[in-house]
């Protein structure tokens, strides 16, 4: 899977399930957390998703709002041990 | 124990287990992180911890009946402020915790809107927070580091009267319109010698519990129920929790936690979001009871919850709801221990159109599903009145609950425009709903307001805040809740209507800002983000936007583009 690919599954669950409005045209940098987005509650569904998706375990002390508040953010996370 | 027979042998909330037993190293608390070890704290830890904040609140020049607030962190020095007020007889109050997603700013005018408008005579917070709050505070400020240097001198507590108010709980809402719930000590004891009995509590319960702790939730059952009562309380902070829910689990299983007090969505959070690794080695059989309350209970979410948690020692009757608020202390109604809660399929036309509720089979086309809540604790009564009219009515017809008992709230804290209980003593609870058989059943609320989470939030402070953002006509902007049964809670719609016609980029930069203004200001996420023309608002003859009106066209429209 390359970093675009993830890039655009990961955007299209948060814009669908988390924002809630799958028109919404998320920036990869756009603070999601911070900017209101969604609540911090999400970034424990955000872990589920990751795992089963990509098969890719955060552990929940990295489920922060510092470490996954934007795209470019959580992509890189998911690279470092995909 | 403080219960129905040795009620008599207490005066003040300082007749409390954590202070009076002669037992210095029996665990109070133990507060759990997940990214530090756990910190056991003592009776006699705590009893040293609350005479340091106390000799810190006397520097400060607090006495007998000052309010002070604590606006601290979720944690011990806010837990020994609290008691080392109670300590000197002053009157304590907690006040939300700063978050990461409000504005420190605004955050800093609410408190001081407080402090001026309560007459506050000092607040507690954090060292970094403090120099901030001085710049808009007029009374003293004081934070970590002065409570660190207090010399704590042995002092006996200052005694109360048993009607003297104990402490304040704020409800939620702008500053404006928020009132500081009084309840006295006479109050606080005689509701936990009633729930003492309505759940069964015993000496070999052990309480778990995430909830913040200026909510009515957290306040009583997570906090003052378990040091009172001498109940080992295993408490951790609700902003680790949200993005970890397995700890909660985690904390029942190695503490062997009996009781655990949850509002309905957090029985959707810890089924659909903890994940299976993280359920290996654990255990819910040492639960008695999980008690679901402060927002509308829904059956799915405890079938949710039970069916997950199953495999791992739930059992469907540990599932039990209660309803309660802040002005009878906590709780009003129980369901009882070891029993499922009972559930009603009703006909919704005759629930919401002629306010009767008549069951009907689960398949009928208009079937809708309503939890019991119990029947009333011990010493407080409930009944239905028709909120046109007064008038009392009969089983199973909708109206406002209105509640009368032995624990009520002594006023609105220096409100006296504000007269809680009538002259015959009942409280209007502003919740609709009915009885049957003796048991509560919750269904609305008289007044628009959006539970979110356990949160009460007032449509009418987000639409405040809509209205300053720019690009939105001030004035035309409707917020309102939709239950979402995934969340099991109401999530955050906001209609706002935009100024001219603003092409993609700028409507998307009007709906990005709406967000974190509302954030930023009211701590509260918005789901839903609707920006319409001049043409699209629904208004009343006078020009005012109808919000429930608004809410069914919304809803609507929802439902249409889902079919589509």
């Amino acid at each position: 899977m390359t970093e675009h690919d993830i890039r655009e599954k990961l955007r299209a669950y948060i814009t669908r399930e988390l924002i809630r409005d799958a028109k919404y045209p998320l920036k990869d940098d756009e603070g999601i957390i911070s900017g209101g987005l969604m609540d911090s509650f999400a970034l424990a569904e955000l872990g589920v998703y990751v795992e089963k998706t990509f098969n890719v375990y955060i552990p929940d002390p990295d489920l922060t709002v510092a470490k996954m508040d934007t795209l470019d953010l959580m992509v890189v996370r998911v690279l470092r041990d995909l | 124990m403080l219960n129905l027979e040795t009620r008599n042998r207490y005066h003040t909330l300082l007749d409390a287990a954590v202070l009076t037993s002669d037992d210095p190293a029996t665990i109070a608390l133990i507060m759990i992180s997940q990214v530090s070890p756990p910190l056991i704290v003592t009776r006699g830890d705590l009893r040293r911890l609350m005479q340091r904040a106390a000799a810190a609140l006397r520097a400060q020049g607090v006495g007998q009946r000052d309010l002070i607030v604590i606006a601290h962190t979720h944690g011990l020095e806010s837990i020994a402020a609290f008691w080392g007020a109670l300590w000197i007889g002053a009157i304590p109050s907690m006040f939300p915790t700063l978050t990461e997603k409000l504005d420190p700013l605004i955050y800093r005018q609410s408190v001081g809107e407080l402090a001026a408008r309560e007459g506050v005579k000092a607040v507690f917070t954090t060292d970094d927070f403090a120099p901030l709050l001085r710049e808009v505070v007029s009374c003293a400020v004081y934070s970590t580091a002065q409570v660190e240097a207090a010399a704590p001198a042995e002092s006996g507590g200052v005694p109360a009267a048993p009607n003297d108010i104990a402490f304040l709980q704020h409800s939620s809402g702008t500053t404006g319109l928020q009132k500081g719930v009084a309840l006295s000590h006479r109050a606080v004891l005689n509701h936990l010698a009633s729930y003492h009995e309505a759940i069964a509590l015993s000496e070999s319960d052990v309480i778990v519990s995430w909830l913040p702790l200026y909510h009515d939730m957290g306040l009583i059952a997570g906090f003052l129920m378990p040091l009172i009562q001498g109940i080992p309380l295993i408490l951790m902070s609700p902003f680790e929790w949200v993005k970890a829910p397995a700890m909660l689990l985690r904390a029942i299983t190695e503490y062997r936690g009996t009781l655990c007090w949850l509002p309905n969505f957090a029985y959707n959070h810890c089924a659909r979001r903890i994940r299976e690794r993280d359920l290996e080695g654990l255990s819910l059989a040492s639960m008695r009871l999980f008690i679901n309350e402060s927002e509308p209970v829904a059956d799915e979410s405890h079938r949710l919850f039970y069916e997950r948690f199953a495999g791992i020692g739930c059992r469907r009757e540990m599932l039990t709801v209660g309803y309660g608020m802040a002005e009878n202390v906590f709780a009003v109604s129980q369901t009882p221990s070891g029993t499922i809660p009972r559930v009603e399929t009703l006909d919704r036309a005759l629930l919401e159109e002629l306010g009767r509720a008549v069951v009907v089979p689960p398949d009928h086309p208009r079937a809708v599903t309503k939890v019991s809540c119990g029947s009333v604790i011990r010493h407080t009564e409930i009944r239905v009145v028709d909120p046109a009219s007064g008038r009392v009515l009969g089983n199973r017809e909708v109206g406002e609950f209105a509640v009368r008992s032995d624990c009520l709230l002594s006023e609105y804290y220096k409100r006296p425009d504000l007269q809680p209980l009538g002259a015959d003593g009942w409280f209007l609870t502003g919740d609709l709903g009915y009885l049957a058989d003796g048991e509560v059943y919750v269904s609305g609320r008289k007044k628009d307001l959006i539970i979110n989470g356990g949160k009460n939030i007032f449509p009418a402070d987000l639409e405040t805040i809509v209205n300053q953002v720019s690009g939105v006509y001030p004035g035309r902007a409707v917020a309102f809740g939709v239950f979402d049964e995934r969340e099991g809670t109401e999530l955050v719609a906001v209609i706002a209507e935009v100024i001219g016609a603003p092409d993609d980029e700028g409507l998307r930069a009007i709906n990005a800002d709406i967000r974190r203004t509302v954030a930023a200001r009211a701590g509260v996420t918005v789901s839903y983000v609707k920006l319409v023309d001049d043409r699209w608002l629904i208004k009343t003859s006078s020009g005012k936007i109808a919000r429930s009106a608004n809410r069914a066209k919304w809803l609507q429209e929802r439902d249409a583009e889902g079919a589509d």
